[in-house]
């Protein structure tokens, strides 16, 4: 096996060529990934933020319950959605199994727990400060819960990405519900582990270095908009 | 403000996430599952697109290990299963999950060691004979371990050979519970003997120093098998489109562009369907 | 052993009391914080809260508005319990002001929907609170950035916004420089020409005087004193605020008892 340069060199080849088979698998990489991102912060926040808000009974469960499913395994989250997504399964007939849709819940299922448990504790941290002013002002629960959402919106950032760096490196649950099937629901890191049991372990090297990288672009654009935020005191 | 544009962010992503699952249903397919061995080889990569070029119709390999491939066709979750695992297909057919099974063509295993061979068994044909002396030398051996057409041809040799492998397990005798990718990487890094399928070690990138130890022994013959799946018993299986693919793999052009398909001018599968149910394609 | 304070006739003057409790209590670890209160807060007058730390006055002041509910006794707002109306008609400044990591005017926007005032009433109201704090130019700066007077004039601001009929401020001006509580001291008065009832505590004998109208001296969770201003500080009747008036650095643990 090269070097650690030739790795390099490989996956900087394969990105300045634009190879095209690269794209399409990087370009259904993010596809995936940013949807099932979208859809867990669209279930999680506001499920994080009434949780960190409200007391009610049971409270303390779900919180447990939470922060316990984000070490949801990705390889028994794929066992599972193929299991309802199956031929033989309940949700058979919707066709889902072997596409992309079905990794996008899949992943779903594995981020929202981490978006709902972190928010939790950001919002509920924030709450804090927040909490005698809004009674006094007497601040509905739906208006506390946006107003809260809203004022934490850039740590919440970091929240999402802490979601996405899950979604983007895992394997196991888009292996099972996609098939890794060539052109279809092949993703960087089913790729990588192709390579790998073929033995073309710098090919794999080198795919591993370019999801770095990718991971690398969105995390430092996200901070980008988070830095002007930051100068700008809104954060 | 933020939070509207935001909520349209993630409805247009939904929107984008929706088609994905529909891009492709204007083109037929049909969903196959098979190993990881198979794909692996290249065997696919060369083959398929001969097919869809004679047809018009895609083919999609779901490639993730003899026992899952048997287990997803048995749930409906695939048209046709082509693996190499001739008693459990046969069980398949009989238990009304498959409708018929063809012998397809065949490729042989291998074992490997490294250079140094401590065992002392290059060059040997008798695998069982092999194989006893590898014991008896407590010789580090890979194994599949995972209850592959592979991994049940090894265990029928380790009893021919008259040796106690689960015993052994976890001192000279790994199982791995991995495909054939992975046991190999396992196997070259650990200086073990391995018993592989010739195309998947020819195809294999990290042989590191690795050479083929015993081959040609008649009792090595690696056997695939293609089944059409029940539709009778899952009304989702393309019945036509997958009979066609059948149909086309045991004519004398699929046997053709198996027979075709060589890794650095050796020929890794040798076709070997049965001559009457070679029908030829008009 | 309950004091009871004879409450003077200008107290009683007004027909009703806004804000009024009866043997109030609040206990907390077996301690009681603040032990049976009888209080009458007269519509369109400034009461000042004194006394010292640990007195009982950010927790009485809490207990009036209804953001703590109390162990015993019991608030009540013009004649009726504590309820939603009653919350509506109050606003509250804390001594550190919270804002939202918004805009000055955005905030103010916040209060006012919170409170159901949409359209065109809304931008009035903006506009009008804006003018009233000085902080029309700041109107899109984010409230965070603001020094520590505009943003406590801003809070004041809000609380205005609100159309409530009495106030509270709790040490509001504490963190300030003279001339941030100059600006704020100049928004109460403004707020009671106008016809808001202010209950203000603080620690600052001359803001008191410049303020306000009763006096409710605290000593220990109970009620020392209480009566026109005024006449209080010119002529105290219990030993704590004597203390405190004479220059005192007077600490609750002193444990001085009322004589």
């Amino acid at each position: 096996m090269d070097s650690f340069a030739g790795i390099l060199g490989q996956a900087f080849g394969l990105i300045l060529t634009l190879d095209p088979d690269l794209m399409e698998i990087i370009g259904l990489s993010l596809r995936v990934t940013l949807s099932a991102v979208a859809i867990a912060c669209v279930i999680g926040l506001p499920l994080g933020a009434v949780v960190g808000t409200f007391r009610f009974p049971g409270r303390t469960v779900v919180t447990v319950l939470l922060n316990a499913l984000m070490g949801l395994p990705p390889v028994v989250v794929g066992l599972i959605v193929y299991l309802m997504l199956s031929a033989s399964g309940p949700l058979g007939v919707l066709g889902l199994l072997y596409t992309p849709t079905a990794m996008i819940i899949a992943q779903t299922i594995l981020v929202t727990p981490i978006v709902a448990a972190l928010t939790r504790q950001v919002i509920e941290d924030l709450h804090v400060e927040y909490a005698e002013q809004f009674d006094s002002l007497d601040v509905g629960p739906v208006a506390r819960v946006g107003a809260l959402l809203m004022d934490a919106r850039y740590s919440l950032l970091t929240v999402a990405l802490a979601g996405f760096g899950r979604a983007v490196a895992e394997v196991g649950a888009v292996l099972i519900v996609g098939g890794n099937i060539n052109h279809v629901t092949r993703v960087m890191t089913t790729s990588i582990a192709l390579e790998t049991s073929r033995g073309n372990l710098q090919l794999a090297l080198a795919l591993g270095v370019v999801l770095l990288i990718l991971a690398l672009v969105v995390n430092a654009g996200v901070m980008a908009v988070r830095a002007t935020a930051v100068r700008a005191a809104y954060a | 403000m933020i939070r509207r544009s935001l909520l349209c962010l993630s409805a247009a992503l939904l929107l984008a996430a929706a088609p994905l699952g529909m891009a492709r249903a204007e083109t037929p397919f049909i969903l196959v599952q098979s190993t990881t061995s198979t794909q692996n080889s290249g065997l696919f990569d060369h083959l398929l697109p001969l097919f869809t070029a004679a047809t018009g119709i895609e083919v999609r390999v779901v490639a993730l290990g003899t026992g899952q491939a048997i287990n997803n066709a048995a749930n409906g979750d695939g048209d046709v299963l082509f693996v190499h695992a001739k008693a459990s297909e046969e069980e398949f057919v009989a238990s009304g999950n498959g409708v018929e099974r063809f012998d397809v063509m065949y490729n042989d295993f291998v074992i490997l060691g490294p250079a140094s061979d401590p065992a002392g068994v290059a060059g040997m044909t008798d695998a069982a004979a092999a194989l006893k002396r590898i014991a008896e030398a407590e010789a580090p051996f890979a194994s599949r371990g995972d209850d592959s057409g592979t991994h049940k041809a090894e265990l029928a040799l380790w009893d021919v050979a008259g040796v106690d492998v689960a015993a052994a397990s976890g001192t000279w005798y790994r199982e791995t519970g991995s495909g054939m990718g992975a046991t190999l990487n396992t196997g070259t890094a650990m200086g073990a003997y391995v018993m592989t399928d010739r195309a998947t070690w020819i195809s294999f990138g990290n042989k590191a120093d690795h050479v083929v130890a015993v081959q040609g022994d008649p009792v090595m013959f690696n056997q695939y098998g293609i089944i059409l799946v029940n539709p009778a018993r899952h009304s989702n299986v393309k019945a036509a489109l997958s009979q066609q693919f059948i149909d086309w793999i045991v004519s004398r052009e699929g046997q053709g562009a198996i027979a075709s398909f060589t890794i650095d001018g050796q020929q890794l599968f040798f076709p070997n369907a049965a001559p009457a149910e070679m029908k030829i394609q008009g | 052993m309950r004091d009871m304070m004879a409450l003077p006739e200008t107290l009683t003057k007004p027909a009703a009391p806004l804000l009024r409790t009866d043997a109030l209590g609040f206990t907390a670890a077996g301690r009681a914080l603040i032990d049976g209160i009888d209080l009458c807060i007269a519509p369109g007058r400034t009461t000042v809260i004194m006394g010292a730390n640990g007195a009982g006055k950010s927790l009485l002041l809490r207990l009036l508005h209804g953001l703590i509910p109390p162990s015993q006794g019991r608030v009540l707002w013009q004649g009726r319990p504590l309820d939603r109306k009653a919350r509506a008609a109050q606003a509250m400044v804390f001594q550190r002001p919270v804002l939202l990591r918004r805009s000055v005017l955005a905030n103010l926007r916040f209060a006012l929907s919170v409170r159901g005032v949409r359209g065109a009433q809304r931008t009035v109201r903006e506009a009008e609170a804006l003018a009233r704090a000085n902080l029309t130019e700041l109107a899109h700066a984010p409230a965070r950035v603001l020094s520590g007077g505009e943003q406590q004039r801003l809070a004041v601001a809000r609380a205005l916004a609100c159309t409530p009929d009495l106030l509270f401020l709790d040490e509001p001006t504490a963190s300030l420089d003279p001339a941030s509580t100059n600006a704020i001291e100049t928004l109460i008065r403004e707020a009671r020409a106008s016809g808001v009832t202010v209950v203000l505590v603080t620690h600052d004998l001359g803001q008191a005087r410049r303020l306000g109208d009763d006096l409710v001296f605290l000593h220990a969770g109970r009620v020392a004193e209480a009566g026109p201003l005024a006449d209080a500080l010119a002529a105290p009747r219990t030993a704590p605020l004597r203390a405190r008036l004479g220059g005192h650095l007077y600490l609750d643990t002193d444990h001085i008892p009322i004589a």
